[in-house]
Formats: C-alpha cells, structure tokens, sequence
C-alpha cells in the first residue's frame, strides 16, 4: 500500500518534471541564437521571402503563443513536423529509440559483466598485484572519455585489425524482416542468429565505447563494497563454518554488496543514453543521439523539442523504476 | 583425431590470419558494390524544399536519384539534360524549353513536358516552401505542347536558366508525388535520376540501385552504398580499413598519409567554394585605411601552405578562376610595410593597435579556425589587435541576416554556378539578407545589373563591381577550396568543380 502511495506521489512528480522540461527547453532553444528560417534563407531572399517563410513554419507568432499550439498539439499526440525531415516528429523518434535503447542496454550489460568480474576478481585477489593492476586498469578506464575510446578501437579493430564495422547498425545489403526497430531483440525472436551476428557486430565497438568507463565505475563500488563486507560478522561466521573464499564472495558477500551498485546502475543507465548522443555519432549509428545532433545543428526545432521531451520521460521512468525496484529489493524500505 | 596444444594454437593462428585476409581483401578485390564514405547525412528526399534544398553538401546525393532541369558538367558548365533546348526570345518577354524524348521516372511512367512544367510551377508556388521561388516566380503561364514549353518573364533575371541546374532545380513526378503526398514521397522516393532509391536509412546510410533506363545510360556500379559517416578520422577508417572505396572531406594530411601510402589513389582539385571574411561597415571599418591594411597584411599563400598543406588557390575578389566575372587582372598584393604605412596615417600602430572583433566557425570548415588564428597573428605585427570570436554557423546566419556581424567574420561560401550574381551579388549587395556591406556607391553599382539583358555588359559591369570592392577592400576574399577525395585502386573518381562527389561520374579502374 505504501509503494503504490509512493509509486502515485513519483508518478504525479514526473509529469511536473516533464512539464517543466518542456517549458525550458521550448524557450531556451527560441532564445539562443540562430534560428531555423536563417539557416535556410534563399540568396537573394527580400523582407517579405523572410516573413513567408516565417509564417510557413509558424515562427511568426509570439513564444508564448508557440508554446500553447505546441503544448495543446503534444497533449494530442501531435509533436509537430521536423523542419528539416518533414516528418512527424513523433514518428522519427520514436523510430530512433529503440536503436539508443539497444545500445544503451548493450552497453549497460558489458559494463555489468566487466565491472563484475573485476570487482569479484580484485576482492579475491585483494592485497596482490592482481588487485593493483585492476585499480590502474579502472583508473584509466575512468579517465579515458567514452568517445575517445570509440576512436581507439575504431583504429584496432577498423583499421589495424579490420573485423568489425565501423559505421551503421545493420550491414546495408541485408534484407531485414523485422517489424520493429528493436533489430537484435527482434534477430533472436525470429532465431535469425545471422542477422543477430550482423548487428551486434555493428554495435559492439559503439556499446565497448559506452561500456569502458561504466564499467570502471561499477568494479569500484562493487569492490569497496565488497571489501566493506567482508569484514561483517556473518561473512566472518561463513568463514568460520568452513566455507571457501569464492563461497563466501559469491554466496554470502555478493548479495548483500550489491545493492548500492543496483541503484548505480540504474542512475548510470540515464547517463549512458546521454553519452550515446556522442558515440552514435561517431560510429554514423542511427539512433536518437545521431539525430540530435543533426537537429541541433539544423536548428530543427519541433524535432530537438521532440527528442528532448523523450529523453527526459526515458530519464525519469528509468528513475522511477531503480526506486521501485530498489524498495522492492530492500526489506527495510519495503516495510517502511 | 586427437589435436595437441600446439596444433591448436597453430590452427586458431592461421584461422585469425584468414580472417583478417579476408576482411581486408574487399578493397583491393574486383568491386561489385560501390561503397562511399559521405560526410553528411541527408534529413529529407524532396530537393525542391525545406533547408535541405539548399544545403549545397548533400546535392550529390540529389543529383543521383533526380534529374536537375539542365545538366551541368564537371567544370560547371551547363549541357543538355531532361531540357535538351532553352533560351529567351528577342526581347526576353518570353521563354522557351524542349523536353527530351523518351525519358522515363523509377517507376516505369514516362517523364513529359507536363512534368516539368508542374514542377517549375510547383517551385514559384510560395505555399510549397521553395527557398528559391523568389527567382521560380520570374517565370509563369507555362504550356506544354508536345515536348515543347512556353511561359512568359513575369520579371526578367539573366540567371534563371543558371538556377535549373543549381539549388532546387529539380523535376518531380507530378503524377506520383500527387499520387503519395509529400510523407509519402519522403518514405518512396522516385525520380528520373542514374539510380533507384534501394534502401535509406536516415543517418546511416542510403542503397542506391542503377536505373537501367536512365536516359543519360545505365551507371557503371550496379549498386552504390552511401554511409553517412560525419566524423572525418571514422571516414578515414572506413577507407583504409577497406570498409568503403571512396570517401572526400579529410583532413590534408590525411589526405597525403593515405595516398603516400600507394593502396589508395586520391585526387585534390579546386571546387567552386571560397573562404572569405565579411567586412561589416561598422566602426572601425568605416576607415577605409584600416581595411586596407587588414587585407593587405595577410600572406594568402602562406597560409595555406602551412596549415592546408598547400590545398587552396589564393583569390583577390569574391570569383574563383572558374567563375565567369573572374578577372586576373584584379590584385590585392601582400604588402605588410604598405599595410603599416596606411595605419598610421589612420593614427593607429603596434604600440597603439586599432581593435575589432572578428568572428569564426571552429571546425566548420578545413582549419577555419586556425586560419582567422594566423590572419590574427599577422595583423598584430602592423598594428591591429583582433578579438576572436567563436560561434557556431546558424548564429551566423542569423547575425547576418540582421546585419548584425561583427566588424569581420570568416565564412565560406559556396556557387557552383558561377555567376557573379551569386557570388559577389548577393554576399556584397546591401539590401540582400547575405551582405553586410551597406555603402551606397556600392549598391547603385550593383542594382542596375540585376535585370541586365546584354550578357557582356553584364559580365563587364561586375567586374568593374569586383575591382572597386578589391579597391576599397569592401570585402576580404581568402582562398578557393580544394576537395581531396580518396578512392581505392579499383575505382575512377571524376571530381566535379560543384564539389557534388557523384557516384555516376565513377568508373572502374
């Protein structure tokens, strides 16, 4: 009862934080300068060129009354069309995200599974070399940004070591038999395992790219939180039973170790699909973040409105669910 | 059969060597799919509107899929296409057009007058969002009859047969754009163009297949792949690594690191754009002694030989040698010692510097930044103390569209048709949002040749404009553009002046 009264109260805050969002980001993208209607001005354009094309994509009106067409339009559905796509913007988002949210959970699940091991590893082999080669290896992970690592391993394995793509999600002359932009998702589904290859192939080196840094961070919280563990007294007591190390790393540490890095993960995920927008880039991968950069510099403003909005209600939900699940986790939280 | 450890390890050895032999073979192999690295992506297929129509960066991309209404050649001359005849009559009251026989669109239907006569009336027509209807409109009450087209000057501009092989001079499918609408023709686009749209997907990539009854022949590569790769050290990647036989828009020394190497061949021409710094007639550049002195302290030459690695032609007025105002005669020499003489007659030196602002993309354009760096550096030993400004290009247009620039900022600018008139016309001809030059002598120069019926006067009149600019240095013209374009052994690039890196002009090697 009183996870579904806080689910409600998060639920209620979310709409305001959106509405909130919307408001910030209609004005401050109206207000810095360079606007759509320059960009695309005719050489020889007169006063009056200038005013039609204004009225054309409706920048004649005042902000205020943009913002209420614009608002009343989303509360219906209706994003506005992209100025330079001439598409609904609706459409081409939501078109986009299953691509970043794809490569985000790849990302997120290689970060797990490194920072994991590393953790388990360091905490097992804490006090030796091991543990310090970890410590060095985590510490260049962090410091290295992820799109410095993108170029990194685009000149091993795109040029030194040419095994992977470079560019794109999907190997272009494939024909795809997919009903839904959740390629590799919808790849296994289907059990086309070939075309499974293919995609993930495309999308290892971007997801590595996210995943380094991440997954540096997790191998230090799960590692100190190991470590700070190891020295309670039911670990002690496991010990004394006669249990093994690794017994009581993985049986009896690990589970109560791993709750902070959970909430970690989950707030880190927020930031991977931000940092996506940088790396899909790199990589020519079409997601949401490749397209935000082009409506950003095209000064799109319905789609850079449209993607912002997604991107807040993604942060926010995803938000939502770590404390959800972080209550349902905890007993203590769970029963108040 | 009982494998040892060292045969293991030799098998995985030669198994790895395989792959990589494998993987790197593509480029060096016979091509069947031509693979090209394009620096940009394109947001939408109609070439007729919206801000993609005159982003000059994507018009190869058009230009393989639609027929513009005239053919242009690799040096930017014009030649027969879907209008195989066009002209005016005596006294340019009236226009006439011959279509070209037999053509036909990607989906079998015949291409026809109609169609090209909608499409012209499609273009002047304000409510479709033509950027350029303002020269469409000069032109109305088209007939077709048979192959042949008449219409009226509603309003006399020597250019607009110019304009039917530039930006937006394209002929749509009036029956199937009416047919699927304008969301329609984005998700199935069709044209009359050298290749049919396979598969596009936006930011990634666009297949292209070879239209086997395109009027002009059928293509030399069957199937073409565009990745748009935005990122110039991942489009380096994709040719070296053998992912993609061509690609363009490197850095120079890229550029010469990949062709030194002998896998690749390159080819580095000049093409139509032009880098130059706008002059605002603000203070101090009202003081025709510190413009002067400002063009006139700048070493062009070296420039681009220390930070182009010697790509780019210095030019001294807003037309580049391929353009048909150009006159050689027309010099700003570089004379630092003259630059600091006219200095300090204006009361201005190295221990009393007369500053500005000047503005620049960074990134934007090949070392844009570092060059208005060096410019700075130049200027300072004669006396003036330049403030960089950093912005990004759509405050640019902005501020230049409100006249609003600082007293100087660096742009490139781009006309691949090469008439004065886009050139020189609209970036220094006061009343236009592009020029922020506003003197009155120059205006009363420049407007009675908009409407000049006599060619060579025309010609001779913007020539007298572009040596009265280079006289009282109104503007400062930099280099012309070189465009390196990097291909593998097996294919032949034709580089077009445009820049428009045209995968039909490909052949194999």
């Amino acid at each position: 009862m009183q996870l579904a009264r806080a689910f409600l109260i998060r639920l209620l805050t979310t709409l305001v934080t959106l509405f909130g969002v919307a408001v910030i980001v209609f004005f401050v993208i109206r207000v810095v300068p360079g606007n759509p209607i320059a960009m695309m001005l005719p050489p020889g354009a007169s006063d009056a060129d200038i005013a039609r094309l204004k009225a054309l994509y409706g920048f004649d009106k005042s902000i205020p009354q943009q913002f209420v067409i614009w608002l009343s339009g989303v509360l219906h559905g209706d994003f506005g069309t992209s100025i330079t796509r001439r598409q609904p913007v609706l459409d081409l988002v939501l078109n986009r995200l299953p691509a970043t949210i794809e490569l985000a959970g790849m990302a997120l699940i290689i970060a797990t599974i490194i920072g994991g091991f590393l953790a388990l590893t360091g905490t097992r082999l804490r006090g030796t070399k091991t543990e310090a080669a970890i410590d060095v290896g985590s510490g260049m992970a962090l410091s290295i940004p992820d799109f410095l690592w993108g170029l990194l391993m685009i000149l091993l394995f795109g040029v030194l070591w040419p095994v992977l793509d470079i560019s794109g999600r999907v190997t272009p002359s494939l024909q795809l038999p997919f009903t839904t932009q959740f390629y590799l998702t919808e790849s296994v589904l289907r059990l086309r395992f070939d075309l499974w290859r293919d995609i993930a192939g495309h999308m290892l080196m971007p997801a590595l790219a996210l995943a380094i840094p991440l997954s540096a961070i997790i191998g230090q919280l799960l590692k100190q939180s190991l470590k700070e563990t190891m020295h309670l007294d039911y670990v002690t007591l496991a010990r004394t039973k006669g249990y093994g190390e690794n017994h009581v790393i993985l049986r009896e540490a690990l589970r109560n170790a791993i709750l902070p890095t959970l909430t970690l993960i989950g707030v880190q995920f927020t930031f991977l699909i931000g940092g996506t927008v940088i790396v899909e880039r790199l990589f020519s991968y079409e997601g949401l973040g490749n397209m935000a950069i082009d409506a950003v510099i095209n000064r799109d403003l319905p789609l850079i409105q449209g993607i912002v909005i997604v991107f807040a209600l993604l942060f926010t939900l995803i938000n939502l669910a770590v404390d959800m699940c972080y209550a349902l986790l905890n007993p203590r939280l769970r029963h108040g | 059969m009982q494998l040892s450890r060292r045969t293991l390890l030799q098998l995985s050895a030669a198994g790895a060597a395989l792959s990589v032999a494998s993987v790197a073979l593509p480029a060096f192999a016979a091509i069947d799919e031509l693979v090209i690295a394009y620096n940009v992506p394109l947001p939408s297929w109609d070439p007729t509107t919206g801000p993609s129509a005159v982003n000059p960066t994507i018009q190869a991309i058009y230009l393989s899929v639609f027929d513009r209404f005239i053919g242009q050649k690799p040096d930017l001359k014009p030649e027969p296409g879907i209008l195989t005849e066009w002209g005016w009559n005596e006294d340019k009251t009236k226009i006439h057009m011959t279509v070209r026989d037999g053509m036909k669109w990607h989906d079998g239907s015949a291409l026809t007058a109609e169609d090209v006569v909608w499409s012209l009336t499609r273009a002047a027509d304000e409510k479709t969002g033509n950027p350029i209807q303002f020269i469409w409109s000069t032109i109305g009450n088209l007939k077709a009859d048979g192959n042949k087209i008449t219409g009226d000057v509603i309003r006399f501009d020597p250019t607009v047969f110019m304009w039917m092989y530039f930006l937006t001079g394209f002929v749509m499918p009036k029956a199937y754009y009416e047919k699927v609408g304008a969301e329609g023709f984005e998700k199935a686009p069709i044209g009359s163009g050298p290749y049919m749209v396979d598969k596009f997907e936006p930011n990634a990539f666009v297949r292209l297949k070879a239209f086997p009854d395109y009027w002009g022949g059928k293509a030399e590569f069957e199937t073409v792949t565009i990745k748009f790769v935005t990122d110039p050290a991942a489009r380096v990647a994709e040719v070296e690594g053998g992912n993609a036989h061509v690609t363009l828009e490197i850095p120079y020394e890229e550029y010469d690191r990949l062709k030194g190497g002998g896998k690749l061949v390159g080819t580095a021409e000049p093409i139509s754009d032009i880098g130059m710094i706008f002059i605002n007639d603000i203070d101090p550049m009202l003081d025709a002694n510190v413009r002067k002195a400002a063009v006139m302290a700048i070493d062009k030459q070296l420039i681009i030989d220390r930070l182009l690695s010697g790509y780019g032609v210095p030019i001294d007025t807003l037309e580049t040698p391929d353009y048909t105002a150009y006159d050689p005669s027309i010099k700003t020499p570089h004379d630092p010692a003259a630059a600091a003489e006219l200095l300090k007659s204006s009361g201005y030196g190295p221990d009393k510097p007369v500053k500005f602002t000047i503005q620049t993309t960074k990134g934007f354009k090949p070392k844009d930044y570092e060059m208005v760096q060096a410019i700075v550096g130049l200027w300072r030993k004669i006396g003036i103390e330049a403030e960089i400004e950093v912005y990004e290009i759509a405050k640019h247009y902005e501020l230049r569209a409100a006249d609003k620039l600082a007293p100087m900022a660096f742009y490139n600018w781009g006309n691949s048709i090469g008439d004065p008139t886009t050139s020189t016309g609209f970036a220094m001809f006061g009343p236009s949002p592009h020029s922020v030059w506003d003197g009155k002598d120059l205006i009363d120069m420049i407007a009675p040749l908009w409407g000049e019926k006599d060619e060579d006067k025309r010609i001779a009149g913007w020539k007298a404009v572009d040596k009265f600019i280079a006289e009282n240095a109104l503007v400062l013209p930099l280099l012309q553009y070189v465009q390196p374009i990097i291909a593998a052994p097996g294919v032949i690039v034709t580089p077009h002046k445009s820049g428009a890196l045209l995968p039909y002009l490909m052949k194999r090697g």
